[in-house]
Formats: structure tokens, C-alpha cells, sequence
């Protein structure tokens, strides 16, 4: 397990998927496996892009929407929207969740070599959560590391929501 | 040989565990100074397990302290001996550092024996006081008294090949051998040739036995076993060792399993239903097991048989349905639903326990705390025998210790103030278990100072957790004890006072579905109450709908649902909605509104809010608006929290006959909501 946890290993392969003509790549061994769009049960008083929780064989995960949390235009689920299932792991406990994306795209090898540090620049995601940039049939990849975005950038800041108090405020 | 140790040792640890509890709480029923000679005869067989187990296994640090220990109760036991408050200490320290010593082996670790080295020389210091006789063969000090004193002989007995010829008998001698003390032995047949070889009136065989002293007092004199060997002396080769702590248990690893085996009988006989709880934190790493009556597995082998008949008459009738057989089927599936809810009940019931596993710890830390405070403390436990799931109780466990700590070191006073203020002497703690609905209830009581409003609100006003011109209610201020940073101890000790704990309490008892409650009169006393879901993995539940999303209510929380009546509604402070109810005002909260899943909530529609269902937690009685009342069903728990995170206002999710994820309400979570969505009305 501690393989693949690690990001630093020199030959690693890469599930690449896209979001509004950005691709983006995961590490294949946190991929559990791909499944259709389905509806979600919402969750009440979470940020917008916990779209909710799904029934995945007996167990209840809950489904992100990437490109609303990268601030990207909204785009409709059809029957081509993918759901990238990840198994992060954080102090020995394991979770499951579902990432919504565009499409799946490739698979790629891709070595410690081949990887450019990433920019020095935060935007709607910390650069925390890039392992590196690198290049694919002229095309630039962003290496994401999922346990930190699934860790920092969701979970935590899925607790900063603004309280139910002044959620319903908002309402009255 | 190494695989099969590995197997008794798992086993080796638990039942130890429990001796501990035994000793422990035999110990703490004699600490008024009486001796009586069945609890002793009781401590004194766990710790003889104890010793004799852990010689086998090689724990050489608890093999030699218990016997050290084990030489005291004997005294005891034979009346030479009263039990003392400064004997009855030591033996409970002794029983806390045998505790880490085996937690040490079961995690695999190597134990720290300056402690219980320590200790053995107090022990050895009591022993010699006490006692002349004994105090001769113990020298004072840990080390050298390890080392002299003598635990038994290790005789190495190689006949010749005539010794059969003289007409002595070695089995006769082995026998006696045996009557010295107990003995262990190990046969070597190196020599023995093939059996067509075999001279029948020649001895090949070898024989090295370890006689251990019965008891401390009595130890076998080295002349007793010569003695045995006097007439064979020149017919065998002899060797005669002492045993000495240091080296006992690798010479006799394998004779030990003998008395290791004996000794399983025994306590088997002493072992108590149920499992052990885990007594540190570090072991909670460890498998746990659960003791289950044997009558309720029985039950459920029954019930499982049901279900393969009503199942194999569901198959068959499958095989040729027609349309006339639907009278039939109706039945099956009627079957196969109480069969199945009938295992689901039994399964649960294997998880049940009584909730004295955690109980018992108290009296202990009772006792203990009481002298560290320099208090006078009676400690009462009421609704031992009430069963709650074992994942509740060992997570109620810490909870339970910190409100019990928190009441001894704040709640209750002092022997003089309480005899100023025209109390007894003797404070009075009390935890209490009873089931209420579909909850279990623990309450920690005590007759002590009780909370001081006017304290605790200028407390959490200098905290910043409420402004000072907030109007809060008794109970709003005392629930500041659980907002976190708040403690009103003047000064910090180390029992409690950290200003962590109690929102550490809460949050643990929240994490379960539960609450917690604190009532409280100045100067009578104070009751913290904790109220948990009876158990977490399976509720009857009401299915109901609000906008547009279907949920799940905990079914022992409705009182009743009705239709809103306009005309019964009015409101408070303009905001809050009162409904009212055969004379009672009950406040409403719209589900839709709290969850944020309908925009405009306030309009008043004919589909939405039409419903109120009156629940109940916690002596408080709630309206929640809802669109639809659907069925009720069992529903199986899921957590949230497990791949995702808590949600307020939530208990967990579920899973729906058509798959679709459902999530269940938690009825104290919407309560709170409700009064945070009050608040921040009022703040506007």
C-alpha cells in the first residue's frame, strides 16, 4: 500500500481525464474504477461541489464535481460524463469518492524525468496539489496529487461551509 | 510448536485481563480492612494463573513480579496476614504494573521493569516486615532477593543402562519427585535404539524435571530430592540445580505447557461471561473478541435454519410459479421477513453487553482519587445489568471517565466544606444506566457544589463565547462547560482541568448520534446526562419527503403526525413558528428551510409543509414541517463520516429497496440547527 500512496516512485502511470480541454492525470493505482453519471442524493448545508452521495455496491460515497471545485464553467451531465472513482488514503484510513469529469483520456508512463515542477502560482486550486506538468503528445498534462486535493482542497474545506445559521439567513 | 503458542498466547492475554479485573475489583471490595478469604483465594488463583501463564510463554518481568505478589496473598491467604489500606495499595499498584507488563508483551514490546522492580522491592519490604520467618529468605533488596531466593530445582536424571537391573523403578522416583512440588519433565530418547535392538532389561532413557516450591514458605530443600535418589546415586549420573527467576523459563518453556494446561482448567472455571475490554489504549491496536452466552448462538443457528426452509419453499414455489400460487408467495415473503428481522435482532443481541464492563473501572479510580484529593467519596452504581452494542460502550468509555474525574475534582468538596454547608462528610458520585425509548441513558450524578451560573456566564463571557448581555437560559449557561477552552477550574491539577475534555466529550458522544445534557442545583449537586441511539446499526425508520428529497426519521422519535392547521399557528418574535397543541405550544422547524433544499420556502404552497410530525429528544419536544409521509422500514446505518465527513443535522445515510441513497435525520443535530437558525434571525 505504501507504493502506492507514494508519488515519488520514478516510473509511474497516469489516468489522464478531462475537464474543459485541460487534462489532468492521477496516479492509476488511487483509480478504482470509472462509472457512468448518476444522480446523487444531495447533502444538505455543503459547498456546491459535493453534489452529493451515491450507493456504490452497499457503500455510500460522496461524488465531487471537479470542474465546479477548479472554477470552471458548469457543463450538464449527459451520458458521456465520467465518474473517476479514487481511493485516497489519509493516516492509514481509507475513503472512497467519486470525481466527476468531462472524459476519461489516456493512460500514460510517465517518469520523475519527464515532470516539471509546478508553477509557482495559486489559483482556484493550491499548486499544493500538483505534483507536476508534463508533456504528452505536445500537450500538457497537470499531474494532480488526489490525496492532498481530496484531503485539503474538498473534505477540509467542505467544514468551512458558511454555518447552517447563516445558510438559512440567506433564505429568509 | 512456535505457531501454537502464538495461538494460546491471544487467549494467554485476555483471561490475564480479566484475573487483572478479578484482582482488581477483589482488592477494592476489601479495602475496609476485612479479610475475606474467598475474594483473597480468588486473587490469589488469578495471580497463579497469571504467573504460571506467563512463565510459559516467556514473560520472565511478569512471571517473577507476580510470584513476588503471589507470596504475599499466600500469607494472606493463610491468615498471617490482614488486609491493611497499605497492603491493598500496593497489591492494586502491583495489579496496574502487571496490567502494562502484559501490555508491553502484547504489543510485542520490551517492558520497562525499573517500575516493577520498584515495586517487587516495596512488596519483598512488606513481606520481610510482616513476617520473620518469611523476611529470612527474602533479602531486601529487588535484585539480590530475585536472585537468591530460590523458585525450585531442575534435576537432570541420566540412569545407567543397569539401573533397571538393580530392581529400582524410575517412574516410582519421578512420582515422588512430584509429590515435592509441582513438577515438569522432559523425556530425552536419544538413546533408545531401533526396537529389534532394543534390550528390554536396559534403561536408555533420560529424564530432566523442574520441581517448582509449592509455595514461598515451604521451599523444597535440596536433601528432599537427594533423598529421593539415595539408593540409585551410583547407578546414574545426577545433576541438581536451583531455579533461579533469572533463567526459569527458558529451561522449562516445554514442561510448563503441563501446568499451563492444568491451570487453563481452573480458570476456566473462574472466567466470566463476556469479553474483556480493552484496558489501554495502546492494546485497543490488538484484535478484539466478543463472549457470547452460548444459548444465543443456539438461537441463531435455529432462526438460521427457519431461514433455509422458508427459503427452499421459496425456491420451489419459484420453479413452477403461476398466478394461483400468489396466496403462497405472499406467505413465503411474509416468512422470510420475520425470519430475517429475527436474526437481525439475535445478531444484534451478540453485540450486547451489560454495561458494568464499563463500570467496573470506577470503583478503582474511585479509590484512587479520593485519596489523591483528600476527599470522602461513596460511589454507586445503578443499571449494571443494562445491555448497550459494544462499539457504544467502548466509546462511552472515555466519556465516561472524564465526567466521572470531572465530578470528583470539581463537583464535589472537601470533607470540612461539606460538613460546613450541613452535608455528610461523605460525597456521593452516582452512574446510573436505564433505557429510555429507543435510547440508553447514563447519568453521572453527584451531591456536590453544583454549577455556579453567575461563574460560568462571566466565565464564558471573559472567554468570549457569549456576550454579556446575551440572555441565556440555566441550561445555555451550563452548556458552556462543552464549548471548547472553557474550564472553570481555579486551578489546574492533574486530574482535570486542562480546559480540554468536556467538548471533547460531547463531540465523542455526538459522533455516536447521541447528546449530552447537564442539570444542575448550587449547592445540591449535579447531573451530567449522556443519551445514546441504542445501537448503530439498524433503525426503524419513517420515510418521509421535503423538498423534493426523500429522508429517513429515527421511528422511536415521532410522537405523532398531523396536518397543519392554519389556524393553530402563530408566531413568536415574529420568526418562530409555535404550533399549538392541545394546550402546549410547540415550535416548528421546516426541514426544506433548515436544509436549504427549497428556495423559497416561505411561500406557502399547497405541497410543501403540510405535514407536522412531532418528535421528541431529550425531554424536548420539536415540530418538523415535511412534505409526505412515506412507508416505515428497517434501514441499515451507513456512516457518513466513513469516505465522507459529519453532517450537521444528519445521523448517517442509507440505502433504499431501489438503491438510491437516503440519509437519516438526527433529530438533536436539527434541534440545535433550529436554534442557530433562531439566533441568527434575532442577530438580524
Amino acid at each position: 500500500m505504501e507504493a502506492i500512496a507514494s508519488i515519488d516512485s520514478s516510473d509511474n502511470q497516469y489516468l489522464t481525464f478531462m475537464l474543459a480541454d485541460e487534462e489532468y492525470g492521477v496516479d492509476i493505482l488511487t483509480v478504482q474504477e470509472l462509472r457512468g453519471w448518476e444522480p446523487t442524493t444531495p447533502i444538505p448545508n455543503t459547498p456546491s461541489y459535493v453534489l452529493g452521495v451515491i450507493n456504490l455496491r452497499g457503500v455510500v460515497i460522496p461524488i465531487v464535481d471537479l470542474r465546479n471545485r477548479f472554477g470552471l464553467e458548469h457543463m450538464e451531465y449527459g451520458p458521456t460524463t465520467v465518474v473517476v472513482i479514487v481511493k485516497v488514503q489519509e493516516k492509514g484510513k481509507e475513503r472512497i469518492l467519486g470525481i466527476v469529469v468531462d472524459a476519461v483520456s489516456e493512460v500514460y508512463d510517465i517518469g520523475k524525468a519527464d515532470m516539471q515542477p509546478p508553477p509557482e502560482m495559486d489559483g482556484a486550486i493550491s499548486i499544493d496539489f500538483v505534483t507536476g506538468l508534463a508533456t504528452m503528445n505536445e500537450k500538457m498534462v497537470i499531474l494532480l496529487d488526489i490525496n492532498r486535493l481530496v484531503h485539503e482542497g474538498i473534505l477540509s474545506k467542505a467544514k468551512e461551509v458558511p454555518t447552517e445559521a447563516e445558510e438559512a439567513k440567506e433564505h429568509v | 510448536m512456535s505457531i501454537d503458542l502464538e495461538q494460546f498466547k491471544q487467549i494467554f492475554f485476555e483471561e490475564s485481563f480479566e484475573g487483572l479485573e478479578t484482582m482488581e475489583t477483589g482488592l477494592l471490595s476489601m479495602k475496609d480492612g476485612e479479610t475475606d478469604l474467598d475474594i483473597v483465594n480468588d486473587i490469589f488463583r488469578a495471580a497463579h494463573s497469571i504467573k504460571g501463564g506467563s512463565a510459559t510463554f516467556g514473560f520472565n518481568a511478569v512471571a517473577s513480579f507476580t510470584h513476588v505478589m503471589e507470596g504475599l496473598l499466600d500469607e494472606m491467604r493463610e491468615g498471617k496476614r490482614q488486609a491493611d489500606p497499605d497492603v491493598i495499595n500496593i497489591l492494586l499498584e502491583s495489579v496496574d504494573e502487571i496490567s502494562s507488563l502484559m501490555t508491553a508483551y502484547q504489543n510485542q514490546e520490551e517492558p520497562n521493569v525499573e517500575q516493577a522492580q520498584l515495586l517487587q522491592k516495596k512488596l519483598e519490604n512488606i513481606f520481610s516486615a510482616g513476617d520473620d520467618e518469611a523476611g529470612g529468605v527474602n533479602t531486601s533488596t529487588a535484585d539480590q532477593g530475585e536472585e537468591n531466593r530460590c523458585l525450585g530445582w531442575h534435576v537432570e536424571f541420566a540412569p545407567h543402562d543397569n539401573l533397571l537391573l538393580t530392581g529400582n523403578d524410575p517412574l516410582l522416583m519421578l512420582a515422588e519427585l512430584g509429590y515435592l512440588g509441582e513438577m515438569s519433565m522432559q523425556m530425552h530418547d536419544e538413546k533408545l535404539p531401533a526396537f529389534a535392538d532394543m534390550d528390554p532389561e536396559v534403561c536408555y532413557l533420560k529424564w530432566i524435571v523442574d520441581v517448582l516450591n509449592a509455595t514461598d514458605h515451604d521451599p523444597i530443600e535440596e536433601e528432599q530430592i537427594t533423598e529421593i535418589f539415595e539408593w540409585v546415586e551410583d547407578e546414574c549420573d545426577l545433576n541438581i540445580t536451583g531455579i533461579y527467576p533469572e533463567r526459569k523459563s527458558e529451561d522449562r518453556r516445554l514442561g510448563d505447557r503441563r501446568i499451563e494446561s492444568e491451570q487453563t482448567d481452573r480458570r476456566q472455571a473462574d472466567r466470566r461471561e463476556g469479553a474483556r475490554r480493552p484496558t489501554d489504549k495502546a492494546a485497543t491496536a490488538q484484535p478484539t473478541n466478543i463472549r457470547v452466552d452460548t444459548n444465543r448462538i443456539d438461537a441463531l443457528i435455529d432462526m438460521v435454519g427457519e431461514l433455509v426452509i422458508t427459503q427452499s419453499m421459496l425456491g420451489q414455489l419459484g420453479e413452477d410459479f403461476e398466478i394461483s400460487k400468489l396466496g403462497r408467495l405472499r406467505e413465503g415473503l411474509e416468512e422470510l421477513q420475520r425470519n430475517s428481522r429475527e436474526i437481525q435482532e439475535a445478531v444484534m443481541k451478540v453485540r450486547m453487553q451489560p454495561i458494568s464492563f464499563a463500570f467496573n473501572r470506577f470503583p478503582r479510580m474511585v479509590h484512587d482519587l479520593s485519596q489523591k484529593l483528600d476527599k470522602k467519596i461513596r460511589l454507586e452504581l445503578v443499571g449494571e445489568d443494562t445491555e448497550m452494542d459494544k462499539t457504544v460502550m467502548e466509546k462511552i468509555n472515555d466519556p465516561l471517565v472524564h465526567l466521572v474525574r470531572n465530578s470528583l475534582d470539581h463537583g464535589l468538596e472537601g470533607p470540612e466544606e461539606r460538613l460546613a454547608a450541613g452535608k455528610d462528610e461523605e460525597g456521593t458520585v452516582c452512574l446510573k444506566a436505564f433505557h429510555q425509548g429507543g435510547s440508553i441513558v447514563v447519568e453521572v450524578s453527584d451531591d456536590g457544589r453544583g454549577l455556579d451560573r453567575d461563574r460560568l456566564f462571566a466565565k464564558g463571557v471573559e472567554r468570549g463565547l457569549i456576550k454579556e448581555t446575551d440572555v441565556l437560559s440555566d441550561e445555555q449557561v451550563y452548556m458552556l462547560l462543552f464549548a471548547a477552552g472553557f474550564s472553570t477550574a481555579e486551578q489546574l491539577s492533574d486530574i482535570s482541568g486542562r480546559g480540554v475534555g468536556l467538548d471533547v466529550v460531547r463531540r465523542n458522544i455526538e459522533s455516536l448520534g447521541g447528546n449530552t445534557d447537564v442539570r444542575s442545583t448550587l449547592g445540591e449537586g449535579t447531573v451530567f446526562t449522556i443519551r445514546l441511539p441504542l445501537t448503530l446499526a439498524v433503525l426503524d425508520g419513517q420515510l418521509l419527503k421535503a423538498g423534493g428529497q426523500t429522508y429517513v426519521l429515527p421511528l422511536n422519535a415521532i410522537i405523532e403526525s398531523l396536518q397543519v392547521d392554519a389556524a393553530s399557528v402563530s408566531t413568536l418574535a415574529g420568526d418562530t413558528k409555535m404550533y399549538l397543541l392541545r394546550d402546549a405550544y410547540i415550535p416548528m422547524i421546516s426541514l426544506s428551510m433548515l436544509f436549504g433544499t427549497t428556495l423559497s420556502p416561505s411561500s406557502d404552497s399547497n405541497k410543501t409543509d403540510t405535514l407536522l410530525i412531532i418528535v421528541e429528544w431529550a425531554d424536548k419536544c420539536i415540530g418538523l414541517l415535511v412534505d409526505e409521509l412515506l412507508g416505515q422500514q428497517q434501514v441499515v446505518i451507513k456512516s457518513l463520516e466513513t469516505n465522507y465527513q459529519r453532517v450537521a443535522g444528519l445521523s448517517g445515510a442509507t440505502i433504499l429497496g431501489d438503491g438510491t441513497v437516503s440519509l437519516i435525520l438526527d433529530i438533536s443535530g436539527l434541534i440545535e440547527m433550529s436554534a442557530k437558525v433562531h439566533e441568527g434571525i434575532a442577530q438580524q
